[in-house]
């Protein structure tokens, strides 16, 4: 009996966890347009949920991402592009609600390091095989 | 050109120094709002409660500066917070509270037990404010000022010490 009462609480606890209130109306419900619905996929797969931090709101069941998914369906479903919804979300977060990169003041040097670093391997290999050539010239 | 050799050593050494320090570093996980400094949005939330009325960007641009509280009572430090909201409601603070993805029986229980420190409280069901201010967790609280501007947020449980700096906070607002 005190392992089935045991049982039941552990069965319990989520629910009182929760707030038990229903998901917005578009959290787990897709948009009739099949076009539609896949921008806003695409669009949610690269927006960050807030309260879990290592998940895109399309992967999150977090009820705060549920509520994110709603506002990105219902305003796309509204004549919003992709790219507005995105905006609204920096607009308030920064850009640490996106996880498209964008080329910024703070983040261009990811973009041109890897650029250097080809230029730099292109640069030294350039040399040693053109050195190689010459010897094998001095050889012969 | 043996030096050249020095270089892949050497950003190796810069990467593990840099990575070594950040794990000796706390964790940020605060979401500083952008909205900062920013108009408070439109919005108009029902009643949480049948005998508190709702509220709406109107009932903070009266001249005088308020707080924005965005709580629910299935928040565990929003009991933390309930002693020191209601110390700002004793220095005459008018405290607005957004009660998230709440149901009232709930929002009921919650402040028979822990205290009323709110004039008015909105039902936010889907986090419509919260996404609309920037707000990312609950609880937070928002300084707005008599125009309707957000002046300043906090995040997380307001506790003994932050009673002072909101009420400074406030005065600058005014």
């Amino acid at each position: 009996m005190r392992l089935l009462t045991a049982l039941l609480i552990l069965l319990a606890a989520p629910l009182v966890a929760q707030s038990g209130m229903p998901p917005a109306p578009y959290a787990y419900t897709q948009l009739e347009d099949p076009a539609l619905e896949a921008e806003a996929t695409a669009l949610m797969e690269t927006l960050r949920c807030l309260k879990c931090q290592s998940q895109s709101i399309a992967d999150s069941d977090a009820p705060m991402a549920g509520d994110m998914r709603h506002q990105v369906r219902s305003r796309l479903l509204a004549g919003e592009s992709p790219d507005e919804v995105r905006d609204w979300l920096t607009q308030r977060y920064g850009d640490y609600v996106s996880y498209e990169p964008t080329v910024s003041a703070t983040t261009w040097p990811l973009f041109a390091i890897p650029l250097l670093l080809l230029a730099l391997v292109g640069l030294v290999l350039l040399r040693r095989l053109g050195r190689r050539g010459t010897d094998e010239d001095a050889e012969a | 050109m043996r030096l050249l050799y020095l270089i892949p050593l050497g950003l190796f050494l810069f990467f593990g120094g840099v990575a070594g320090y950040m794990l000796t570093q706390p964790k940020q996980t605060n979401i500083p709002s952008q909205m900062v400094e920013q108009e408070l949005p439109e919005f108009s939330l029902s009643p949480a409660l049948e005998d508190v009325p709702g509220t709406s960007r109107a009932d903070f641009t009266d001249g005088k500066p308020k707080l924005l509280n965005i709580w629910a009572s299935w928040c565990v430090p929003c009991i933390a917070e309930a002693p020191h909201l209601e110390r700002l409601k004793r220095e005459g603070v008018e405290i607005i509270g957004i009660a998230v993805r709440d149901r009232p029986e709930a929002v009921e229980g919650f402040l028979s037990r822990y205290g009323n420190p709110y004039t008015r409280i909105g039902a936010d069901d889907i986090s419509e404010l919260m996404l609309a201010i920037g707000a990312s967790g609950v609880p937070e609280t928002y300084v707005i000022d008599g125009e309707g501007n957000i002046r300043y947020q906090h995040i997380g449980d307001v506790r003994a010490d932050h009673v002072d700096l909101l009420l400074e906070k406030l005065e600058e607002a005014e």
